[in-house]
């Protein structure tokens, strides 16, 4: 005996649904569709660029950081040096710091992707940049010949004082140990102000550049990209992934991604990101198997918008 | 009002009009021939370019999916009026900035469509008779057209991308993707913005609109074959005189 399908299924089967439709036609032109689709969005289009035209909030770059707010700018470079910012701790694919990698139970992507692009924040964001000037400054070769856990204790050290300092700034902190770190930072807040900070660091030296990742790496180990894109509404707890700056729609597509990172437990796991991936995956993953899903596929006959669809033909049957 | 037209006299399967240059007994020997014989089989003429669609394709929520298309269409011209211009061409020149508006606003439109197409096709519970992969390819082109603009995002080259390649390496790093989809190397999101997925989303929806072509437009949910419409097909000359 032959299983009869349910009228949801996805398969062809015998029914009205999978076979050519053998009734009544009306008269149907493709392409004249196609040409007045074409015409009434191009028509929409230019409208709403007329009207509403698009943003275009201008670039931050390490030059205006340090213009704007030096301090921040110092502090951030003392935690490039002593290898304790968000980046220096990042893990995969910019270094190997270990655990600092996201996972769920032993699955560890990121670890699995490897070093791709392995920055060492004190030499490439401070270091090699100031060995770059026609006379770098003595500090550096100090630097150099330093031990690893003499350059931690200086920068520590420095840390601390800053942090102690009346608005973090470098010119009020109290005398101590800091070693070479005082004349590196000020010389490289130096050549941030200048503005040659940024083709150094972009470029590495070379004419070309296409790679941005260590200029955006090291301003957002600061606060002034944050504290710039929090006062735009940008930020992760602001729905800020489907945010656009000004009063526009945004990627208001990514609107569930943004919603997962905006309630518990996905708000505030150490895992967050690699979560609401998961989540967004497996959910996109049902919508495209929708059909083969017995529960979800029968939600159009259970909940019948298909009689709005279809009220013309359902009167005249 | 709707213009009813007879149904064809041959409901099912390519005739010889439809394939002119596939008669039924021509045998085919090479890989070419053999692949005319299936497409012109799987997709003759006139399926491919309809003049005519069932009577029930009648509700405003057929337009979304041509919309898509056609915003579609918009994104592509202005996209390659932009990249023909190069990265900066927009903030410099108020024509490129409209022309950027026009790419932004394109895409809005695009997704718009796309959702209430989607939306709609799955409370028509459209997958029905075989339309499985049609369904697949409509939510596949979805996804990788969320990539798209993403990616398109990136390449603001303003205050804008600089946060959102700063923002969105977490999550691609934590899935192990950042690694090759750098975000903050622009050169690679080009590549990936304006080569890539373009060609993956024109691919998809050319094979999901295919596809509707091939299967046709799934009848509704409660047609049954005593509908006056099934009936009247037989006799085309009542319901005409019905509509009059």
């Amino acid at each position: 005996m032959t299983k009869s399908l349910s009228p949801m299924s996805w398969r062809k089967g015998t029914g009205l649904a999978g076979r050519a439709w053998n009734g009544t036609n009306r008269e149907y032109d493709l392409f004249k569709e196609l040409t007045v689709g074409v015409i009434v969005v191009t028509l929409l289009v230019l409208a709403a660029s007329a009207i509403f035209s698009s943003p275009d909030d201008h670039s931050v770059t390490l030059k205006s950081w340090a213009n704007s707010q030096p301090s921040d700018f110092v502090v951030t470079a003392n935690t490039e040096l002593g290898h304790t910012s968000a980046t220096a701790g990042y893990g995969p694919p910019y270094n190997s710091t270990q655990g600092a990698t996201q996972t769920i139970g032993p699955l560890d992507l990121q670890s699995l992707a490897g070093v791709k692009i392995p920055f060492d924040t004190a030499k490439d964001f401070v270091i090699t940049p100031l060995s770059t000037l026609p006379n770098p400054p003595a500090a550096v070769a100090t630097w150099n010949s330093a031990t690893s856990d003499q350059q931690t204790s200086w920068t520590e050290a420095y840390g601390k004082a800053l942090d102690k300092a009346k608005d973090n700034d470098p010119a009020a902190v109290a005398s101590g140990n800091y070693g070479p770190v005082p004349a590196l930072t000020r010389s490289l807040l130096t050549m941030a102000k200048q503005g040659s900070l940024d083709s150094v660091l972009q470029s590495g030296g070379s004419f070309y550049n296409f790679d941005y990742t260590r200029s955006v790496l090291f301003l957002g180990d600061g606060t002034y990209l944050k504290d710039l894109a929090t006062k735009l509404h940008l930020s992760g707890d602001q729905w800020g992934m489907m945010n656009e700056t000004g009063n526009y729609p945004g990627q208001s597509w990514l609107w569930l991604f943004s919603f997962f990172y905006q309630i518990e437990p996905f708000k505030s796991a150490a895992n967050a990101d690699l979560l609401v991936v998961f989540t967004v995956a497996i959910l996109t993953l049902l919508l495209t198997l929708v059909p083969l899903i017995p529960g979800l596929r029968n939600l159009p006959r259970l909940i019948p918008f298909h009689k709005l669809v279809w009220r013309d033909y359902y009167k005249r049957r | 009002m709707t213009t009813v037209v007879p149904p064809p006299t041959t409901p099912t399967g390519p005739t010889e009009a439809d394939s002119p240059s596939a008669k039924p007994d021509e045998e085919f020997y090479t890989w070419t021939g053999k692949a005319r014989r299936w497409m012109l089989k799987t997709l003759p003429p006139k399926k491919l370019l309809p003049e005519t669609q069932p009577s029930y394709v009648a509700s405003w929520i057929y337009v979304f999916g041509m919309g898509a298309i056609a915003s579609l269409a918009v994104i592509i011209v202005s996209g390659v009026v932009l990249s023909l211009n190069g990265p900066s061409w927009w903030h410099l020149s108020s024509l490129g900035h409209f022309v950027n508006s026009m790419h932004l606003w394109s895409v809005e439109f695009f997704f718009l469509f796309m959702v209430v197409h989607l939306w709609g096709k799955f409370w028509m519970a459209a997958w029905r008779g075989g339309r499985l992969l049609t369904w697949i390819t409509g939510v596949v082109s979805f996804a990788v057209s969320i990539g798209a603009a993403f990616t398109g995002y990136l390449l603001q080259t303003n205050f804008e991308s600089e946060w959102i390649s700063f923002e969105a390496k977490d999550a691609l790093n934590a899935a192990g993707i950042g690694a090759w989809f750098n975000v903050a190397n622009v050169g690679q999101m080009f590549m990936w913005h304006i080569t890539l997925l373009p060609l993956a989303v024109a691919a998809i929806v050319a094979l999901h609109v295919l596809l509707v072509r091939v299967h046709g437009v799934v009848s509704p949910l409660d047609a049954a074959e005593t509908d006056t419409q099934l009936r009247d097909a037989a006799f085309p000359e009542l319901t005409d005189k019905a509509d009059r």
